[in-house]
């Protein structure tokens, strides 16, 4: 059995989370990953480990991940394969439906075990609940979470590439433009460290408190949902159920009371832990280490700390 | 110019979710239910979009048992104008809801269908790229900002690492995210008026569409629950645990 993974890119780089579709994609079979852009992404393709054909599709409307065009692409590649699979990221989620839809398929997103090729499970009410799912398709199409397969290496490959030739989409979208937050910290979604922020923190100019303790782990910055709605951080920084999903080795949470919604991506984090003035509050009931205190006091004294 | 606004009726976002005993699925009976949070977003931008004379009219779908009329109504309540109910005692997947509601598009003509990007309870987030595809239209999912002019669609997208902006020519499909506004409050003469607007009742096997479900639940389960673990008094001592204890730093 063969899987095609559709590998996502951003600002000319293949995303992590990719890397975690082409693992989870290896358990179901040999895999070919699919990549739009340029002749150097279809290169960095070939070098990921285990991967053992390159699909490129170069032509220029792909090069944004539309999903209009992209969509008719995958389906009709997907005659050859058993499996479909990317990352459960924002382009997985706005290409691979659409493309179930082409092949009259059922897709499976945010898959975080596969029990086998046509068993899979997936959370559902914002992770209170794990269904496992049998897909009665003869193509099963999914997206899965990469916090829950380890990324595959991105060297060590020597993948042939093969240049594939557009096929016919409907003309009905364009891309106007994108803004990036530009960050030198990692990933969000595949940083070893992260440490995130609640509305506790106040205001946006005060959720910079974060950042000397974020510089010192070499960690991602994150925020829940209620700092976001506040306005402190842009949503791109938003973990939750509505935002993204993480599973960091450590997982640190300033000002964050625990609601449901932002449990449920982050708690699959190895390590966790809470600083907040509030000794009830329910984030205290997931994590592994609490700090009862002010955040503005504790985060300059874990700088220290950290420094001995 | 028309809107169509398909809503789903869920378990109350403020519930906790409880698993069935015999691992089945998650209970609802007795449960408080309320239209899925993201239909609510929905909502609020088709009547926007009419109140500023963008569209001429809105009308909500939901394709469920008889109670979804009560969603149907609380849509009306914010504005909607009328309401179209698709009967089944079936928890049709996206494929199937898909259909209808191509069915539907065909029958109605609307030039933008706005849907939640997700509901709550499956959160499958597919619906509305399904219903795209299925129609051979443009999509703007994750939508954080709507404008329309001149036959296309402006919409602003939530992306991984930022926002981006795609055009669409109309007909197309827009799916909201939570930043696209904050819906309104039904007010108590709106929620009078609403029980008078029309809502019409379609049965299900009427529309022809195949709603067998590809997904079969082998079962549902309690995620592991985390376990509490202890407070410290201070910063030294954390960063202590961290290095020596857990061994992450």
């Amino acid at each position: 059995m063969t899987a095609l993974v559709l590998l996502d890119h951003e600002g000319g780089q293949i995303r992590k989370a990719a890397l975690s579709a082409v693992t989870a994609a290896a358990r179901l079979g040999d895999v070919h990953v699919l990549v739009t852009g340029d002749a150097a992404l279809a290169q960095a393709a070939s070098r990921i480990a285990g991967v053992s054909k390159v699909l490129h599709a170069a032509d220029a409307r792909y090069a944004h991940e539309l999903a209009e065009p992209l969509a008719a692409l995958v389906a009709s590649l997907a005659a050859s394969y058993d499996h479909v699979v990317a990352a459960a990221g924002a382009t997985g989620k706005n290409v691979l439906p659409r493309a179930a839809a082409l092949l009259d398929v059922q897709p499976i997103p945010d898959v975080v075990s596969i029990v086998d090729a046509q068993t899979f499970v997936r959370p559902i009410y914002a992770g209170n609940a794990l269904a496992t799912v049998r897909s009665a398709d003869a193509k099963k199409v999914l997206t899965v979470r990469s916090a829950s397969f380890d990324a595959a290496a991105a060297e060590g490959g020597s993948a042939p590439v093969e240049v594939v030739a557009a096929v016919e989409s409907p003309d009905v979208s364009r891309f106007e433009a994108v803004q990036l937050s530009d960050s030198a910290r990692p990933d969000l979604e595949s940083a070893r460290v992260v440490v995130s922020g609640g509305r506790g923190m106040g205001s946006e100019e005060k959720f910079h408190a974060l950042d000397p303790l974020a510089d010192a782990l070499g960690a991602a910055v994150g925020a829940s949902r209620a700092a976001v709605d506040s306005g402190f951080v842009p949503n791109e920084l938003q973990v939750g159920q509505t935002g993204k999903i993480v599973a960091p080795e450590l997982y640190m949470a300033f000002g964050i009371s625990g609601a449901i919604q932002h449990l449920a991506g982050m708690k699959d984090s190895r390590v966790i832990v809470a600083v907040n003035k509030d000794p009830e509050a329910p984030i205290f009931q997931v994590a592994d280490y609490g700090i009862v205190g002010d955040l503005f006091e504790v985060v300059p004294q874990l700088v220290e700390a950290l420094k001995k | 110019m028309k809107i169509l606004v398909p809503v789903k009726r869920v378990v109350d976002y403020n519930i906790k979710p409880r698993v069935k005993a015999d691992g089945s699925g998650v209970e609802t009976a007795g449960v408080k239910m309320s239209m899925n949070p993201f239909d609510e977003i929905a909502v609020e931008e088709a009547v926007r979009l009419r109140e500023k004379g963008a569209a001429s009219e809105v009308v909500v779908v939901s394709i469920g048992v008889q109670q979804a009329q009560d969603t149907l109504r609380t849509a009306m309540a914010m504005g909607a104008d009328r309401a179209i109910l698709v009967l089944t005692e079936e928890s049709p997947e996206p494929l199937a809801v898909a259909k209808v509601l191509k069915k539907l598009v065909e029958k109605e003509g609307p030039s933008l269908v706005v849907l939640g990007k997700q509901a709550i309870d499956d959160d499958m987030n597919a619906t509305g790229q399904m219903l795209a595809g299925l129609l051979g239209w443009g999509q703007g999912t994750f939508a954080s900002k709507v404008d329309v002019a001149d036959g296309r669609v402006l919409v602003s997208r939530e992306i991984d690492g930022g926002t981006e902006q795609v055009s669409l020519v109309l007909p197309a499909i827009v799916t909201a995210d939570l930043r696209l506004n904050e819906p309104r409050y039904a007010s108590l003469p709106n929620i009078m008026k609403a029980k008078k607007k029309p809502l019409e009742t379609i049965p299900a096997a009427d529309l022809g569409v195949d709603m067998a479900p590809r997904l079969t639940i082998v079962s549902v389960a309690e995620p592991t629950e985390r376990k509490a673990g202890i407070k410290l008094g201070s910063a030294t001592e954390l960063v202590e645990k961290l290095r020596n204890e857990a061994k992450v730093i």
